[in-house]
């Protein structure tokens, strides 16, 4: 919890890292690392002095991530370019989407697989495309295939033979089984367009995006670094005239105002976001649960809290399915002895 | 954690943490004479543990992790927590390190030039190393050689000697301070393993980096035999050696360029190690001029 705290301190003003001691600069270190925050950290400490070893150890992390975004956009290159003919909107979502249109979320972001967001009706045409191109399915478990097609808001993950980058071709943002239906359509209708004829969700699905992700979906591991996010993001949105309005409005479109509403509320509390106080609402007890669970690494990388982490987890997956679904597929997934 | 260490070796320093104290108290005294390094910030953090509580009490197995760990790393019995632990420093090395080029090898230098020998687990490449730096060599490394991205000098990362199987006797005959030796690790997933703490000169020298100007590929149990390693063949081979070639990018592409132009290339057969000795003097005799 300490070194969570200390993370987030640094993060949001560097020059804290010059206050502690050694014991506490490793600590932070080493949950950023545990985090996927360290290139952050580090580019955002690129202009306060701090000691040579801590330079290096933050050079080396900058190496990486510069690396890392630098294979992303090949990726994105080479998936445009397998997709180009369709003439299709396509969406880059996250990671991918930070670095292609150079938003300040991107500052040290470590991009994994490469997020997409295409028309339901072109997912076959989209499939058929990156076959061609090289990608092959990880799974081509028959339940598994199937699940994904009939209940999930992606495509099975593929990935390509020769580059092993994963691929995920999404149709919406949330799983058919969740609660909340997102308008997927207007995500695509509203998305802007970049220069390289990609696009990317416009500022308010954007955030709607990382809630549903983390608030309504997600059991919370990495939640500092999705948070970050948040607030990166929120941070330059925030400036722009009736933003609050348009993301309180677009929320309801997507059936997503209290996952919202609560993302704002842990993006504040961890790192003290600009946030719109009317429409956030007030901090509760199930918000200081979740809180608990995201600061939960200790001073040597760990995640504490087991009771914590596992309500969290049971939670996350009773708000992705109805309770006889689960059931159902809990039972298939131990049958098959990967559960 | 309940107990832990710092160690530096070289340019790196490490974390390391456990549920138990054996593998810290080994640790501590193998690497006793090594600069202390308790109160900096270090590389990287590597944790011994208990993967459920009761394995810290009935038959304790070592769990490894760290800042970068395997997915599929199996635990060891705690007799090998120090092998654990050199395994789970190895790894953070491997994939974590940028500031130099990572070449799987060992290194030694005389006369403030470098001889590096690279090849697979079994070539003799290790024992070698540990037969020069008694020779008036100064023992470099014997399984990581740093190269540096900027001078191309090979950079030194002399922690314990990890000697295995036959090696183990013969360097027993070899070396008269018996406190230089960790215990014998027996059935390790490598055989039997036994750990050697380098000269004291090698440990004082550890951060003077020299020019390398002579690269062999051992190779144990043939007939004596010399020949050329092909440019081509040789910076395909080291890719190979190299455990962040990738990661570094351009860097790393041009640091092991200058290395393959600039340093001869030898693969070098042997039967026995006093064979290998005369071939390395008369290969380094001419290397030098």
């Amino acid at each position: 919890m300490k070194a969570s705290k200390l993370l987030a301190q640094c993060l949001v003003r560097p020059a804290h890292l010059q206050t502690l001691t050694n014991g506490d600069v490793t600590a932070v270190i080493t949950a950023a690392r545990a985090e996927k925050l360290l290139a952050t950290l580090a580019m955002r400490s690129e202009n306060i002095a701090v000691p040579e070893r801590l330079k290096h150890i933050f050079q080396d992390a900058i190496i990486d991530c510069n690396n890392v975004q630098r294979l992303a956009m090949w990726e994105v290159d080479r998936m445009y370019f397998a997709l180009n003919s369709l003439n299709i909107p396509v969406v880059l979502l996250k990671g991918s989407a930070f670095v292609a249109a150079n938003l300040a979320a991107a500052t040290g972001r470590q991009v994994g697989d490469l997020d997409i967001l295409v028309p339901r009706v072109q997912l076959e045409a989209v499939e058929a495309k990156l076959i061609l191109a090289g990608w092959e399915w990880v799974k081509d478990d028959p339940y598994d295939q199937q699940y994904y097609r009939q209940w999930m808001h992606e495509l099975p993950p593929m990935i390509h033979n020769e580059r092993d980058g994963m691929i995920d071709v999404h149709h919406t943002i949330l799983p058919l089984t969740a609660r909340p239906t997102p308008d997927a359509h207007s995500l695509i209708d509203q998305a802007i367009t970049l220069d390289s004829g990609l696009f990317i969700l416009q500022p308010a699905d954007m955030i709607c995006h990382a809630a549903a992700h983390l608030a309504a979906d997600g059991d919370m591991a990495g939640g500092m670094r999705n948070l970050w996010d948040v607030h990166a993001l929120l941070e330059a949105f925030a400036q722009q005239d009736g933003f609050w309005d348009s993301l309180d409005k677009r929320a309801q479109a997507h059936q997503l105002s209290d996952p919202v509403a609560r993302t704002l509320r842990l993006a504040n509390r961890l790192y003290g976001t600009p946030i719109d106080k009317r429409f956030a609402g007030t901090f509760s007890l199930l918000d200081r649960l979740l809180m608990r669970r995201i600061m939960a690494r200790d001073a040597w990388g760990r995640e504490a809290y087991i009771f914590t982490r596992f309500a969290v987890y049971i939670r996350s997956h009773w708000l992705r399915m109805p309770p006889l679904m689960l059931a159902k597929h809990l039972w298939i997934k131990w049958r098959k002895g990967d559960g | 954690m309940l107990h832990s260490c710092q160690i530096g070796v070289g340019p790196a320093i490490f974390r390391i943490g456990s549920d138990w104290g054996a593998p810290i108290r080994q640790l501590r005294q193998l690497y006793g004479h090594y600069p202390a390094v308790d109160d900096a910030v270090p590389d990287f953090t590597v944790r011994l543990y208990a993967e459920r509580w009761w394995r810290r009490f009935v038959r304790p197995s070592v769990q490894l992790s760290g800042d970068y760990m395997l997915p599929d790393a199996s635990p060891l019995p705690l007799a090998q927590g120090l092998l654990a632990a050199e395994m789970a420093m190895n790894l953070q090395m491997a994939m974590g390190w940028r500031r130099h080029l990572l070449l799987h090898a060992s290194a030694a230098e005389r006369d403030g030039r470098v001889l590096v020998m690279t090849g697979l687990s079994g070539s003799g490449k290790s024992t070698l190393s540990a037969i020069l730096a008694e020779n008036g060599w100064r023992f470099l490394a014997d399984e990581f050689a740093l190269l540096d991205l900027d001078q191309g000098h090979i950079h030194p990362f002399p922690r314990l000697i990890s000697l295995k199987n036959s090696s183990i006797a013969a360097m027993d005959k070899v070396i008269d301070n018996k406190a230089r030796f960790g215990p014998i690790l027996k059935d390790t997933p490598k055989g039997d393993i036994r750990h050697l703490v380098p000269p004291q000169s090698a440990i004082d020298a550890m951060r003077e980096s020299a020019p390398p100007i002579l690269l062999l590929y051992p190779s144990f149990g043939k007939e004596k035999q010399i020949r050329e390693v092909a440019p081509t063949e040789n910076f395909v081979r080291l890719t190979q050696a190299s455990t962040n070639y990738v990661a570094l990018g351009e860097a790393g592409f041009d640091a092991l360029t200058r290395f393959v132009q600039n340093v001869p290339a030898l693969a070098i057969d042997y039967s026995n190690a006093n064979e290998a000795m005369a071939m390395i003097d008369e290969l380094w005799l001419e290397a030098s001029r």
